[in-house]
């Protein structure tokens, strides 16, 4: 039987990562997002490494007498890494390139909330002209509203062109 | 015959190379597009008649079974791979056809991209290896971010950026479930895992069970975890659209009845969590689907609402609701297509899908009205199109459980067809019926456009003509599926390797000297 307590420290520093990673995650801003999911990725390639087993001589048959590490969970985290690498590359362009078309690289509104938020102000007229605007259309007022989680983004709004 | 196995990934795969080399040249892509697609088409046809006297396996790189990765070609998969092969083929077809069109004219990246796509979708569907699964979502979702984002525009950047992120957290949740599942059972090949899982602690197996649901759910759009689709898809062109709209949800749904029915044959509380789910996703879906006015997003939204179909179909859990579910599928995945490559004829005659711009098209191409109609009425399960074939199907399912929340979901499914012709009669009449508001642009539908999608609704007829024999092949696979024991001896013909003394799925155990590598409890 092999020794399946997992380390104290991996385990620990894997919650770590993972807090950080999904409190990045919910944030607005998408160069954020992409530390969170980096975080997090390496999160889980902790995890399968834990899920390995205990440490042990290389696998390599007839190299040592100790008990060797379990490989298969190296090759899923190599595996794991460079999929992740790639995904982080491509968010990272996405988020250059709404950078350079907004001027910011905000996840904007779901254009289904602009739409309710317009059902409700037209129900409530007192609701009205608070959080929607008649005149404007749908998409550019999602483009436009942001919740106020993030106090960065008042003074932004007159760089935007 | 196990060499037919690997071919829809690897053809797709070769073509994406030769594809990507020919940069700059769009007539010899199309060729190589086209040819590729035809090739898997008939490999899969071929294989659907051949599974018939077993399940087709083949050893990547002729490792062994719990060493190496396995592909399994069962009955299901057979018919999901010539499902998704007429469908990748039909719409690749239609978007070559797209010509000038600025907005939605196709790249010279676009055939490496979907021919990537067509390969993830293919292997996800006859991987038997839980982290080869994972790969193949990698493959299929990597080209979807590219397909999705195409161009660039601000539009879609916006919806990229949440489609992205959303699929990428449905990755990790999986790579999650994989990791528990490891240390659980120490092996990741379906079919060892079957026989393992049923060992180990019921509440941790509920706990993986949990995990990959989300994880698939997550993929297969069900509610609570359905918002992402609607915002998302409709930007893309419409033949990305389409080819998302009909295969890329499918994977997932196919990823849960798979994992249901092969390692967790008694799910320990989590059907009952499905079922509500599917009920919450049929009726918020259509709801969602009635109160819009462009029809890319209804359709969207009629997606979403028809996953919950499936989802009860996967929760009922008997041979027969399995059956229906997956005869639900095909008859899905086909006409959601058709619906999307019609819309966007609509589009590129009338200017725009907004039900408020549009009118009079029955008139004005009848042909496309047709075309509109027919897909709709099947979608919404009005006899005797396969929609309402596959909506009884699953409703005498239910009836034979005869639980209440049975009841309960056959009540839901017949609300949310009603609903779902109600959406579809309101696209009908503003679209194709009544008078348009202001001109047209009434744009040349080319004659390419067309063919594919009448190809499409053609076959969606077939499903209706052909539906005795394919509901019996669907109720055999469905019944595969429930056997287990098929599924695993194909694998494993000489029997499962034996736990405790060979755990295979180590390194070279018998060689060396003490590995220490035993089983885990």
């Amino acid at each position: 039987m092999m020794d399946t307590t997992p380390n104290l420290t991996l385990v620990v520093v894997i919650a770590v990562l993972t807090a950080g990673g999904v409190y990045l995650l919910l944030e607005r801003s998408l160069s954020r997002i992409v530390l969170g999911i980096i975080l997090l990725g390496n999160a889980v390639n902790l995890m399968i490494l834990v899920a390995g087993g205990a440490a042990g001589s290389p696998p390599i048959v007839g190299l040592s007498d100790r008990p060797m590490s379990d490989p298969l969970a190296q090759a899923m985290i190599l595996t794991a890494i460079v999929i992740t690498l790639g995904l982080t590359a491509f968010l990272l362009a996405m988020s250059y390139r709404s950078w350079q078309l907004n001027r910011h690289d905000e996840v904007q509104d779901d254009v289904e909330d602009r739409r309710i938020a317009r059902l409700a102000a037209q129900d409530h007229p007192s609701v009205s002209g608070a959080d929607t605007d008649e005149n404007m259309d749908l998409d550019s007022e999602a483009a436009e509203t942001h919740d106020e989680t993030d106090e960065g983004t008042e003074g932004r709004k007159e760089v935007r062109p | 015959m196990s060499w037919l196995v690997p071919l829809p990934v690897i053809l797709p795969m070769l073509g994406a190379g030769l594809t990507l080399a020919l940069y700059g040249r769009p007539r010899m892509q199309k060729a190589v597009s086209v040819t590729t697609l035809s090739a898997v088409l008939a490999v899969s046809a071929t294989m659907l008649v051949i599974v018939s006297s077993g399940p087709l396996v083949a050893e990547v790189g002729d490792w062994p079974a719990p060493i190496g990765i396995v592909l399994v070609v069962d009955r299901l998969s057979a018919l999901m791979l010539t499902v998704s092969a007429t469908v990748t083929l039909c719409v690749l077809l239609y978007s070559q056809a797209q010509g000038d069109d600025k907005e939605s004219a196709p790249v010279s990246i676009y055939h490496p991209t979907y021919l990537i796509l067509t390969a993830g979708v293919s292997n996800a569907f006859i991987s038997g290896d839980l982290f080869n699964i994972y790969v193949a979502f990698e493959v299929l979702l990597a080209a979807s971010y590219v397909l999705l984002t195409l161009g660039g525009t601000r539009e879609r950047i916006r919806a990229g950026s949440v489609y992205v992120v959303v699929a990428i957290t449905s990755s990790l949740l999986f790579l999650i479930a994989i990791a528990a599942a490891y240390a659980a059972t120490g092996t990741l090949n379906l079919a060892q895992m079957a026989g393992r899982l049923q060992e180990i602690d019921p509440g941790v197996r509920l706990v993986i069970a949990m995990l990959l649901m989300l994880a698939f759910g997550l993929k297969a759009a069900v509610f609570p975890l359905s918002f992402w689709l609607p915002d998302s898809y409709p930007t893309a062109p419409a033949a990305v659209t389409a080819v998302f709209a009909g295969l890329l949800t499918k994977v997932g749904v196919y990823a849960m009845i798979r994992t249901r029915a092969l390692l967790f044959p008694d799910s320990g509380g989590l059907d009952d969590v499905l079922m509500w789910m599917a009920l919450a996703t049929m009726i918020v879906g259509i709801l969602g689907a009635v109160a819009q006015d462009n029809i890319k997003r209804l359709l969207s939204f009629t997606l979403v609402s028809h996953i919950g179909y499936m989802v009860f179909g996967i929760a009922l859990a008997t041979s027969e609701a399995w059956g229906a579910a997956i005869y639900y599928v095909v008859h899905h995945i086909t006409v959601q297509t058709a619906l999307f490559l019609v819309t966007g004829l609509v589009e590129r005659y009338g200017g725009s899908t907004s039900l408020t711009r549009l009118g009079g098209l029955a008139k004005a191409v009848p042909l496309v009205g047709i075309l509109f109609f027919i897909p709709a009425m099947n979608l919404a399960g009005i006899p005797p199109f396969s929609g309402f074939v596959g909506k009884l199907g699953l409703i005498q399912a239910g009836a034979l459980v005869g639980t209440p929340i049975a009841y309960v979901l056959i009540g839901g499914s017949v609300v949310t067809s009603l609903l779902t012709l109600y959406a579809m009669v309101k696209a009908w009449n503003k679209a194709f019926w009544q008078p348009a508001p202001r001109p047209l642009p009434a744009r040349k539908v080319p004659a390419g456009m067309v063919m594919p999608a009448v190809a499409l609704v053609v076959v969606s007829l077939g499903l209706t003509v052909a539906a005795g024999p394919l509901y019996e092949y669907t109720t055999r696979a469905a019944h595969d599926l429930a056997e287990r024991d098929q599924y695993i001896t194909a694998v494993f013909p000489d029997g499962v390797p034996d736990d405790g003394a060979t755990d295979v799925a180590r390194p070279a155990p018998a060689s060396g000297p003490d590995l220490g590598q035993g089983v885990r409890p």
